[in-house]
């Protein structure tokens, strides 16, 4: 591995920030004071929280330090299955930083903010248009969120028919997140098998639906990469029994201008704007997910609306009473529909393009190790190709180890163990913005360590040795939880 | 397009690799009824430069400072953000990491987020806190729903002093379950009214904010024991300023078992509402019903320091429809940059701060009445505080926004019996002489 991306460096030390400062230091410059201090009931005052004093020096260097410890998608290809880590573009971050967005109190008479309104209104278009649904919500902060907000949309259509539900379908390739979130609805989840070939069987959804079912969950693409191909046979069954189709559209970046989401049975969609529509993960968030639904569940998404009267001003409008109600404090991650809004203005029909390049180079990464690496469903994939170490189990050598390895080469592991109906998973999602140069190197370093697996195997199980810390501790760290210092 | 860096021919060679013909071909799993017909129907692609002109353009329509003087709160802070703290933030291994799965390529953001828990328990008073959750609403809907995990009750009372549209979303969150919301009133003083908390032997637990959706500090030593006098019944101490705490005796130093709110305050741009960043406390004792991601400390296998996500058995992704919550993405980015706020502050500085925007809302609380205004109530408050307008109060907010002046929060809106009266906010960005304008354009 002499020409690998990865190698070592001048990596710092940094202790925590309360064990380095001085009490009297600052890194804050206090606005002169022009009121004179008032009374304050005394018995009011605490202490003041034990916070360390640090200079501004101090604070730049610890958390300069701090950022190097960490990949990312700006230090190199990040492929994440399910996560889509595709690059974030610089301009969305400064289109967001606007004085007028960044600046903006939330609750600004809607006149002082037809801006921001107008731009919601438009990306609730422009959603609409590439999902192929009729009306959106931004309001969900995250994908779970918005899946959550689904769930109640679910629970509202049952029960304004006067036929409140109590069973969810979930397929066994669903992410963890779906069930969790059907729960908090009071829906009690029913698992539903794969088939062979990897996707749902019409036949197992016609067996499990019944009156009391109030959908299912879908996600498609699903978690192996692989299409539904079978969603309409089964929206059709969980229609016929009054139930409704839920999409997670986590993996809506293998399908943007190439499927219609209502014209395949589906009546609730989110998305995630931090995967699909390129803005950052920021370490697990903030992210954003926004609900589609069909027009008949229109009246159910969450207040406020955003609306366009017909004086051309644009409003915030709460009166739908139907409405699951308030899903956050104002309106959603805005700084983050921001980003995307510049991101899809910057795209226009570009996007189609962007999912056939992310589904091609999936493809090329299934092709290229199908015959290193076990592949349990040799089929053509969507964004994403799930292996699995099969074919390196003669060597005691488990995913796990070769997860490790790899960040030596200088790239990010792909998601592993999961999905969970393949043993040891490996699930490598490249997307779009990786070039083929890029995509060969992760190749080849794949290709050297399963080459490894069989001749060096201590290479692997002792990895990664160049990253600031090895591997740890994570059975004490939950036995004897220290989670603050 | 730049985001797309696939070469004609190299997209020939890569069709070619996996034996397709054209791009389309890649898509033949997919049966014809589910695809799109038309061509995406969206505005043609623009370049950046183009990109800025628009944006710039739709974001001139705000009403911002410093051109506009915007006396709100209510959950939303105009606090200022140091240059560096700005800068350190916008470092892409922060930004464009994921949820560190792999912890020894995430050390940078698991440090980061580690010390934010820490620096949050000693804001709060609390012993453990954890690594986000969306906002200060959803925070204390997950609080609710924990104390019902945690005491098997299927009541909950809240403070009618608690941010209306937290309790939107508390109901939201409640709807579909087989709990109770009850609300408690708030008495003359603008505190929660204590004497209508009424009997605690179902309650899985009595929620207040402070200081709260007035401005007012409540009394939690007062409302502790009182909830306390129950065994079981928990304490829930929610906020929107959690600069306060920088002044005040903590939630947690007057007994409160879960502290949540919002911590948009500490260094996070308003942004029109959002991201900002849910902040959720708790003992330890109940450390394993909370929701949302934990970060611990432990030791890698050379034995050095090294932290890692952890008591992941709670969390959606192993226990699924067991879970203590169905949250995985959180507001990571937001926890940093609060963190990276309250280092920059520290403890001398959060105190100064603090006790400088409790002086500046006295100073405008003080000119309102010694302008013959009605302070509406008459608890002690930090930041914001409620002031009755004269007669005809809608002209007077309107002419005002004319001005370029908004003057506060109609709270008519959020209270139908509160005509007339409106939520004032100042910090620390408001000068003595913005604050003389809105007494002297108010009372005239």
């Amino acid at each position: 591995m002499n020409d690998t991306v990865g190698t070592n460096g001048l990596i710092f030390n940094e202790p925590l920030l309360w064990e380095k400062g001085a009490p009297g230091r600052t890194g804050f410059s206090m606005p002169r004071r022009d009121v004179e201090p008032a009374a304050l009931d005394e018995t009011l005052a605490g202490d003041g929280p034990d916070f360390p004093d640090l200079s501004e020096v101090d604070v730049v260097r610890h958390y300069v330090r701090l950022s190097q410890w960490n990949f990312s998608v700006d230090s190199g290809m990040y492929p994440l299955g399910s996560c889509t880590m595709k690059y974030n573009p610089k301009t969305n971050e400064r289109q967001a930083s606007l004085p007028g967005f960044a600046g903006a109190h939330p609750l600004l008479p809607e006149e002082l903010a037809q801006g921001a309104l107008q731009l919601m209104f438009e990306l609730q278009e422009y959603l609409a248009r590439i999902t192929g649904m009729d009306a959106v919500s931004l309001q969900p902060a995250a994908g779970a969120h918005g899946e959550l907000t689904g769930m109640l949309i679910l629970h509202a259509h049952h029960a304004k028919q006067g036929r409140p539900r109590s069973k969810i379908l979930i397929p066994d390739t669903a992410h963890g997140t779906n069930p969790a979130s059907a729960s908090l609805c009071g829906f009690h989840s029913v698992a539903i098998r794969s088939n062979e070939k990897g996707v749902l069987d019409p036949a197992v959804v016609a067996e499990a639906m019944d009156e009391d079912t109030a959908g299912i969950m879908v996600t498609n693409p699903n978690t192996l990469g692989l299409f539904e191909e079978n969603i309409r046979e089964v929206a059709e069954i969980v229609h016929g029994k009054g139930g409704l189709v839920y999409a997670d559209g986590a993996n809506m970046n293998a399908v943007m201008g190439v499927v219609n989401m209502a014209d395949s049975g589906v009546d609730v969609l989110h998305l995630n704007l931090h995967k699909t529509f390129s803005t950052p993960h920021g370490g697990g968030g903030p992210g954003a997910g926004p609900v589609c639904v069909t027009r008949e569940l229109e009246p159910y998404l969450p207040i406020p609306r955003v609306a366009l009267g017909e004086d051309g001003r644009y409003r915030f409008s709460e009166d739908h009473p139907d409405s699951v109600g308030k899903m956050h404090a104002f309106h959603g991650n805005f700084g983050i529909l921001v980003r995307a809004y510049s991101y899809i203005r910057s795209m226009g029909g570009h996007l189609k393009k962007a999912s056939q390049l992310a589904v091609l180079n999936a493809n090329y990464i299934k092709e290229k190790l199908k015959g290193t690496y076990h592949l349990p469903y040799d089929r053509p994939c969507m964004h994403e190709c799930v292996f699995t170490d099969k074919n390196q189990q003669a060597h005691k050598i488990s995913t796990l180890d070769i997860a490790k390895r790899l960040m030596e080469y200088g790239f990010h592991p792909p998601t592993i163990y999961f999905p969970l109906v393949v043993h040891g998973a490996i699930m490598i999602e490249p997307t779009e913005t990786e070039c083929k140069a890029d995509v060969d190197r992760f190749v080849e370093a794949m290709k050297a360590i399963a080459e490894e697996a069989r001749t060096q195997p201590d290479l692997l199980t002792e990895a990664p040795r160049i990253p600031k810390v090895r591997r740890l501790d994570e059975v004490t760290a939950a036995r004897k939880p220290c989670l603050s210092g | 397009m730049r985001y797309l860096p696939h070469t004609e021919q190299e997209i020939a060679e890569m069709l070619q690799a996996v034996g397709a013909e054209h791009l389309n071909d890649l898509f033949s799993t997919i049966p014809d009824s589910c695809c799109t017909l038309q061509q995406l129907d969206l505005p043609d692609p623009l370049t950046e430069w183009e990109l800025n002109e628009h944006m710039s353009g739709l974001a001139a329509s705000m009403a911002v400072a410093p051109e506009a003087k915007v006396f709100l709160g209510a959950g939303s802070y105009d606090h200022y953000t140091p240059a560096a703290a700005v800068q350190l933030l916008s470092r892409g291994e922060f930004v464009t990491a994921y949820t560190p799965y792999q912890p020894e390529v995430s050390q940078g953001t698991l440090q980061a987020i580690y010390e934010y828990q820490t620096l949050v328990t000693r804001l709060l008073g609390m012993d453990v806190a954890n690594a986000s959750m969306y906002d200060g609403a959803s925070a204390l809907a997950e609080a609710l729903l924990m104390a019902v995990r945690v005491t098997r009750r299927k009541k909950v009372a809240v403070s009618e002093a608690v941010h209306p549209l937290y309790r939107r979303v508390v109901n939201t969150y409640f709807h579909p379950t087989e709990f109770e919301v009850v609300e408690v009133p708030y008495g003359k003083d603008g505190r929660t009214d204590l004497s209508r908390i009424g009997s605690l032997e179902e309650m899985a637990a009595v929620a207040v904010q402070s200081p709260n959706f007035f401005g007012c500090i409540e009394d939690l030593q007062a409302v502790s024991e009182r909830v306390h006098t129950d065994a079981k019944t928990l304490f829930i101490v929610g906020f929107t300023e959690p600069l306060a705490y920088g002044l005040l005796k903590s939630p947690g130093g007057h007994g409160a078992d879960i502290a949540c709110g919002e911590g948009q305050s500490l260094g996070i741009p308003r942004s029109f509402g959002g991201p900002g960043l849910g902040m959720f406390a708790a003992k330890m004792t109940y450390v394993r019903q909370m929701p949302g991601r934990l970060i611990g400390q432990t030791m890698d296998k050379d034995g050095r320091r090294a932290f890692v996500l952890t008591l992941a058995t709670r969390e959606q992704h192993i226990r699924r429809e067991k879970a203590t919550s169905n949250i995985c993405s959180n507001q990571g980015l937001c926890a940093t940059a609060s963190a990276i706020y309250m280092a920059s502050l520290g403890g001398t500085g959060i105190r100064g701060l603090a006790r400088l925007n409790y002086d500046k809302a006295e100073y405008l609380k003080t000119a309102f009445h010694d302008a013959g205004l009605a302070v509406a109530f008459g608890s002690p408050t930090f930041n914001e505080f409620v002031i009755r307008f004269p007669e005809g109060s809608e002209q007077t907010y309107r002419r005002l926004l004319e001005k370029n002046i908004v003057a506060g929060l109609p709270l008519v809106r959020y209270y139908p019996n509160l005509k007339d009266h409106y939520l004032l906010c100042v910090t620390e960005t408001a000068s003595k002489e913005d604050m003389d304008t809105l007494v002297r354009e108010v009372a005239s």
